[in-house]
C-alpha cells in the first residue's frame, strides 16, 4: 500500500517513518519522552557546500537547489527539516522586486558569499506618528517604495481613507500615471516569480514528505521589537529611541504585536504546520539592560507568543547569541507549548531553568562545526546528551543556528552519527 | 582633572546619566553664551565617558548607552571644536595606535564602530579602515600607520577564514611581530582565536579596551 503526495509516492514504511519523526518533535513539545533524541536540520547555504554548487546557483537555479536540498535530507535523515528552499531560493523574485534591504550571492556580494542585510534607517524617528496613525498608509506611501524598487510608484497613490462618492472616482486617477503602472507591472512580474518559486518549494516539500521527512516549521515570524529595530529604525536608531522616543516606541511595539500575531496565524494556518520559527535578534544579554528587556522587548513578544499559543500554534523562538540572563524572564509562558532554540546560551543552564517549561533546540557552536574536528563534534554532542538529554531535557539537537555555510561535511556526519550513537 | 564647579559637575552627571536634552542644553549654554573654555568642556565629556565605561563594565549600561553617549559626545564636539583657538589643545599624548577593520567578505560594522568609539574615548588613537577590507589593504594601511594593535572584526562565519587568511598574510609579509592582533564579532570565541592565530579575542568593547591597555602596559 502507498499513498500519493503530489506526484510522489509515499510507501507505508515512509509514512510510518514520517509519523515517528513528527511524533518525536511533538513529544518534546509536550515535555514527554520520545523514543530517541530528535535532530533538526536547518541551514542557509550549506546545501550548496554539500552538493558542490555555488551559493548563487542555490539562489537562482530551482532544479539544482531542489536536488542538493533533497540530497542533504536523504543522507542525514533528520527528524524535522527547515524549509530549505525558503531560506535561499528567491534570487529571481528578489531581483524582480528590486529588493533593497539585502545583498545576496550574485547580487551585491560574490557568488560564494552569504546574505548581507543592509542595516539602515528605513523609518525616521519623526515618522512614528504616521506609522501609529495608519500603518497601512505608511507602508503604501513610504515604506514599500523605500525597501523595494518595484513599489517606487506607490508614493503617487491616493490617500485611501477619505475617498468617497465622486471623490473616490476622481481619487483613483493616479493609477493611470506611468510610474504607478510601471510599479504594478513590476509587482505582478515579481508575484508570478514568487508563485513559480512556491511551486518548487511545494514540490520539494512533497518529495521529502513522501520520503518520510516532515518540515519542521511551516512559517517564520519576527518579534515586535526586532521587527521595528531591524526593518524600520535600524540598529543604532532603535537604541537611541529607547531614550529619545520611548513612549511612541512602546505604542508602535504594542500595535506591531497585534498585526504580527494576525499575520503569523494566517500564514501558519495556510501552511498546515503548527510550528512557527522566530529568529530573535535583539534579546541577547549584551544588547540591553535587564530593565530595558523587561520594559521594551519582552512584553510585546509575550503578548504575541500567547496569541500564537491560543491559536494552537507552537512558537519556536531562536534566541540568538547569549541570553542566559533572560532565562527567568522568558520562562513566563505556559508549559508544553513552545520550543526554545538557543544559540550561545549554555544549554545546561537553559535546561536547569526551562526544562519543565519548553522543549529545547540547539546548539553546537558555529566555530566548532566550521573549524573543529569530527571527534570534537562527537564530544560536544555527547556533552549535550549526558548533561541535558539523559537528565530529562527535551532536547532537539541542531547547530547553534543550524549548519553554518562553510561546515565540512565530515562534521555534519559526526553530528548526526553521535546523536544516534549516544541518544538512540 | 582640576576641581569641578557645581555647573561642571551637573554637566558630567547629566551626560553620564543619559539625560541628553539637559546635557546638550547646558553644554551649549556654557560654550555659546557663557564663554566656557571648549577644551575644558571636552575634558568634562571625557570624565563623563569614563563613568559611562565603568557602568558598562559593571553591567549597568549596555549598547544603547554607548551609542547614545557617542552621539552626545559628537554633538558637543561639533559645537566645541570650532571654538578652540589655533595652537591650543594639541592632542594629548595617546596611549597607543590601533588600526581596526572588518575583514573581507563581511560588511558588518556596528560592533566595530562601538569598539573604535570606546578606544578613542579611552585615550587610544584609532584608525578605522572600514568594512570588507581586502588583505592587501590591511597590509598597506599597517605599513603607513604603524599601529601597536590591529583589530579584526567579523560577524559572519565566513570571517573565520578571512581572519586566518589576513593574519597568515601578515606572517608572510614578516610584519606579524610588529603589533598585537585582537579579533571580535558575534561568533568569535577561543576556538576561532586559536584557528586564526590572533593574540586575543574580546566579546565586547570594554574587553577590547582592556586588551589594548594591557598590551600598552597601561594600568586599567
Amino acid at each position: 500500500m502507498s499513498t500519493m503526495i503530489g506526484p510522489y509516492e509515499q510507501t507505508d514504511a515512509a509514512k510510518a517513518a514520517y509519523d515517528a519523526r513528527w511524533e518525536r518533535i511533538m513529544a518534546c513539545v509536550r515535555l514527554e519522552q520520545p523514543d530517541r533524541m530528535p535532530v533538526g536540520l536547518q541551514s542557509f547555504f550549506w546545501p550548496a557546500t554539500y552538493g558542490g554548487i555555488t551559493y548563487k546557483e542555490l539562489m537562482y537555479d530551482y532544479e539544482k537547489a531542489k536536488k542538493v536540498c533533497f540530497d542533504v535530507v536523504a543522507e542525514f535523515e533528520p527528524d524535522g527539516v527547515y524549509p530549505l528552499l525558503m531560506g535561499t531560493g528567491q534570487g529571481l523574485a528578489l531581483e524582480k522586486l528590486e529588493f533593497k534591504q539585502l545583498q545576496w550571492p550574485g547580487h551585491g556580494v560574490g557568488d560564494m558569499q552569504p546574505y548581507q542585510y543592509l542595516d539602515r534607517e528605513y523609518m525616521t524617528p519623526d515618522e512614528y506618528d504616521d506609522f501609529l496613525f495608519d500603518p497601512t498608509g505608511f507602508y503604501i506611501h513610504k515604506y514599500l517604495p523605500r525597501v523595494a524598487g518595484a513599489f517606487e510608484g506607490f508614493d503617487k497613490l491616493p490617500i485611501f481613507p477619505g475617498l468617497h462618492y465622486f471623490r473616490l472616482v476622481n481619487g483613483i486617477r493616479s493609477f493611470a500615471l506611468p510610474e504607478v503602472r510601471a510599479s504594478l507591472e513590476k509587482i505582478v512580474a515579481a508575484a508570478e516569480e514568487v508563485n513559480t518559486f512556491f511551486g518548487h518549494h511545494i514540490e520539494w516539500t512533497q518529495r521529502i514528505n513522501a520520503a518520510g521527512f516532515p518540515l519542521f516549521n511551516g512559517t517564520n515570524s519576527v518579534s515586535p521589537y526586532d521587527f521595528i529595530a531591524d526593518y524600520f529604525r535600524g540598529a543604532t536608531g532603535m537604541m537611541k529611541d529607547l531614550y529619545r522616543h520611548k513612549d511612541k516606541l512602546k505604542l508602535v511595539l504594542d500595535k506591531a504585536a497585534v498585526f504580527l500575531t494576525k499575520m503569523t496565524i494566517t500564514n501558519a494556518k495556510l501552511s498546515g504546520n503548527p510550528i512557527v520559527f522566530i529568529p530573535i535578534h535583539w534579546a541577547p544579554d549584551a544588547f540591553m539592560s535587564p530593565k530595558q528587556f523587561e520594559e521594551f522587548w519582552w512584553p510585546p513578544f509575550r503578548k504575541m507568543l500567547m496569541g500564537l499559543i491560543e491559536a494552537d500554534l507552537i512558537p519556536m523562538p531562536m534566541w540568538e547569541a547569549d541570553c542566559t540572563k533572560r532565562l527567568e524572564v522568558i520562562k513566563d509562558i505556559p508549559a508544553g507549548k513552545c520550543i526554545y532554540w538557543f544559540e550561545r546560551t549554555d544549554m545546561v543552564k537553559a535546561f536547569e531553568v526551562l526544562g519543565d517549561r519548553v522543549a529545547l533546540r540547539g546548539n553546537l557552536s558555529p566555530s566548532l562545526l566550521t573549524t573543529g574536528k569530527p571527534e570534537e563534534v562527537d564530544a560536544a554532542v555527547k556533552h549535550l546528551v549526558d548533561d541535558v538529554w539523559n537528565k530529562g531535557g527535551k532536547l532537539i539537537l541542531d547547530g547553534a543556528f543550524g549548519i553554518p555555510d562553510e561546515t565540512p561535511v565530515a562534521n555534519v556526519r559526526a553530528m548526526f552519527g553521535a546523536a544516534r550513537k549516544y541518544a538512540g | 582633572m582640576s576641581e569641578m564647579t557645581e555647573q561642571e559637575k551637573q554637566l558630567v552627571e547629566w551626560l553620564a546619566d543619559m539625560n541628553e536634552d539637559d546635557a546638550l542644553a547646558l553644554s551649549n549654554r556654557m560654550l555659546l553664551e557663557e564663554g566656557a573654555d571648549p577644551l575644558r568642556v571636552l575634558e568634562l565629556c571625557r570624565t563623563a565617558m569614563d563613568i559611562v565605561g565603568k557602568r558598562f563594565e559593571e553591567g549597568e549600561y549596555f549598547l544603547p548607552e554607548l551609542v547614545l553617549a557617542g552621539e552626545m559626545l559628537e554633538n558637543i564636539g561639533k559645537v566645541a571644536k570650532p571654538l578652540i583657538k589655533q595652537g591650543e589643545g594639541e592632542e594629548s599624548k595617546k596611549l597607543g595606535k590601533v588600526l581596526i577593520g572588518t575583514v573581507h567578505g563581511d560588511l558588518h560594522d556596528i560592533g566595530k564602530n562601538i569598539v573604535s568609539f570606546m578606544l578613542d574615548i579611552n585615550g587610544f588613537e584609532v584608525k578605522d579602515i572600514g568594512i570588507d577590507v581586502p588583505v592587501k589593504k590591511f597590509i598597506e594601511e599597517i605599513n603607513n600607520y604603524q599601529p601597536d594593535v590591529v583589530g579584526l572584526s567579523g560577524f559572519l562565519t565566513l570571517a573565520f577564514d578571512s581572519m586566518k587568511e589576513t593574519i597568515g598574510a601578515f606572517e608572510q609579509e614578516g610584519m606579524r611581530d610588529r603589533f598585537k592582533i585582537m579579533i571580535g564579532g558575534g561568533q568569535i570565541d577561543e576556538t576561532v582565536r586559536s584557528y586564526t592565530g590572533a593574540d586575543a579575542f574580546g566579546v565586547n568593547a570594554v574587553e577590547a579596551v582592556n586588551l589594548c591597555r594591557n598590551w600598552m602596559g597601561v594600568a586599567a
